[in-house]
């Protein structure tokens, strides 16, 4: 197609200015609000006690998913690649059921199997709580990053194939060299990729959280259950934009990481 | 539980014969078994619950949960609004990876970046974000608070990638030797891209489509500040189900998560289908 210059700069015009007012200003004015009180305002309201701990409750609810997913997601991806049994194509699409799954219907699910009254509501009768405490704010996160990991190492384990594998194996080389020295390399970068889409959605998650969370100020709240509670609970709006600055930077973060290894694994 | 679990990988392995020594990488039967448990108890055990607890009242305590007059405002309310979103998303989400890949302008990269960023924005982050600007507060005077619009705004947001990124490969191949033909016999450019470029892009375009759908009905966070949560006016069903979990009625909670995940995944299915059809017929 020969497309005018005049038809080329209006559609260009539209398609930015359709970004420009959904996302570029939104975000350029919550920078601004953050900021037009100086640095020390935004630290200030970074720094309280009920902040730190929310950032530290993040951060240890991603130290507990991302080994999980990586460790549980390599075995799935391996056994779907890999393996031919009955049930594959079953298996295959529950790991993408995550997607298709309402975070709040996330959070429902597990308080009707972990909850007092719920299937396993047994536990919680022998003092081992899970909803409303940390191990269901956990259960929730890996629920809905569970695909990350499996569908970024899957299609490579196809790609490489198992000719490698194989012949390490004729070699003699053990289950665990194979992996090692050949499995692993070879899929790094889209296990890399997997693992910061994990984490980028382990620190973004909200609504699962929020359903099975005490939400306790200080005890059990993560970052984003900290800005729903400054601008629902506290009216505490420049708070509110303060923690969101905070995630904000963590997401841009995960995009570079992400735009990086794209180009890692292009090359690669 | 773990015992039939076990004993199907095995069954299968013991089928195949000499291929099962294949199965390479570290991972035999015991990683299928492994998989297979890990799915179950993360994923499939929750949802069991949830679809046992709707059944609880029989299918008719179902039916009369979903139909109690909110519930069904608020399906109503989130089918209508995502259908909308979803062809917004087909119009403008073809307009940006059209300009993404047949543009040439300073900054290219950094728009194309830009729009993987609801992906990694936390969504209560952007239901604050757009409250700041279409809020009360708003600097240029749209108040848009706990109203339909904000609602869509609020979907739109988040579901802005996945019509660009499943049309944008899709242009990047797209026959251009056909299209100069096209034109060289005379064809405008509203003919070229509706009989050359519109069909290669179909299968791409209701893929982006559905599951732009998909996250838009099933959406709450990004929704939760801005749209007000207003019963039959603004309450998305999400919100409506974290409601009566609140209210502690888990079991219309249920029967509400039923519906979104019955509505979410017939229409991925039927997607699928007509997307399936229409490669077939593009190939024939």
């Amino acid at each position: 197609m020969v497309i005018s210059r005049a038809t080329r700069l209006s559609l260009r015009t539209l398609a930015l200015g359709y970004l420009f007012v959904l996302v570029m200003v939104p975000l350029g004015l919550i920078l601004f609000r953050t900021f037009e009180n100086g640095l020390g305002a935004f630290w200030d309201q970074v720094t309280t006690p009920a902040s730190i701990s929310a950032i530290q409750m993040s951060l240890l609810i991603v130290a507990i998913v991302v080994p999980l997913n990586v460790v549980f997601g390599l075995v799935t991806a391996i056994a779907l690649a890999r393996g031919r049994f009955p049930g594959r194509g079953l298996l295959q699409a529950v790991v993408d059921l995550p997607f298709a799954v309402s975070p709040v219907v996330v959070g429902v699910s597990l308080i009707l199997l972990w909850g007092v009254r719920g299937w396993f509501g047994g536990l919680a009768e022998a003092g081992i709580q899970i909803i409303f405490s940390l191990p269901g704010m956990v259960l929730a996160t890996i629920f809905v990053t569970l695909p990350f990991v499996v569908r970024e190492v899957e299609p490579v384990l196809h790609e490489i194939g198992d000719d490698q594998e194989e012949a390490a194996a004729t070699l003699g080389a053990k289950r665990w060299q194979t992996f090692w020295r050949i499995t692993l390399p070879s899929i790094r970068w889209g296990l890399a990729y997997g693992v910061v889409l994990t984490v980028a959605r382990a620190l973004g998650e909200f609504g699962a959280v929020l359903v099975v969370s005490g939400n306790v100020p200080g005890e059990s709240q993560t970052l984003t259950l900290l800005v729903h509670a400054r601008y629902i609970d506290d009216h505490n709006v420049f708070g509110a934009y303060a923690a969101s600055t905070v995630l904000m930077f963590l997401a841009l973060v995960a995009l570079f990481l992400m735009t990086i290894l794209n180009r890692k694994r292009e090359d690669a | 539980m773990s015992t039939v679990v076990q004993a199907r990988p095995e069954g299968g392995a013991r089928r195949r014969g000499r291929r099962s020594r294949s199965y390479g990488g570290g991972v035999g039967p015991l990683g299928i078994g492994v998989a297979t448990l890990w799915l179950s108890i993360i994923v499939l055990l929750p949802l069991a619950a949830v679809l046992a607890k709707s059944l609880e009242g029989g299918p008719a305590g179902l039916w009369d949960a979903i139909n109690a007059p909110s519930a069904r405002a608020a399906l109503i309310l989130t089918v209508a609004i995502s259908a909308v979103v979803a062809l917004i998303n087909v119009v403008v989400g073809t307009l940006i990876a059209w300009v993404l890949v047949r543009d040439e302008f300073p900054g290219k990269g950094f728009v194309n970046a830009l729009i993987d960023l609801p992906f990694a924005l936390p969504t209560i982050v952007a239901s604050i974000v757009l409250l700041s600007l279409y809020g009360p507060n708003s600097p240029i005077d749209l108040d848009l608070y706990a109203t339909k619009p904000a609602v869509a705004i609020a979907l739109l947001f988040v579901t802005l990638p996945f019509v660009v990124r499943s049309v944008q490969p899709v242009l990047m191949e797209v026959d251009r030797e056909a299209e100069q033909a096209a034109a060289s016999l005379g064809a405008g450019n509203l003919t070229i891209f509706r009989r050359i470029v519109l069909p290669a892009l179909v299968p791409a375009l209701l893929g982006g489509a559905g599951l732009a759908f998909a996250r838009a009905i099933g959406e709450f966070g990004s929704v939760v500040l801005i749209g007000g949560g207003i019963p039959r006016e603004t309450e998305v069903a999400s919100q409506y189900i974290a409601k009566q979990i609140e209210i502690d009625r888990p079991e219309s909670a249920a029967a509400v998560s039923v519906a979104l995940l019955v509505i979410a995944f017939l229409v991925l299915f039927v997607l699928r289908l007509a997307a399936a059809r229409t490669q077939r017929h593009e190939r024939g």
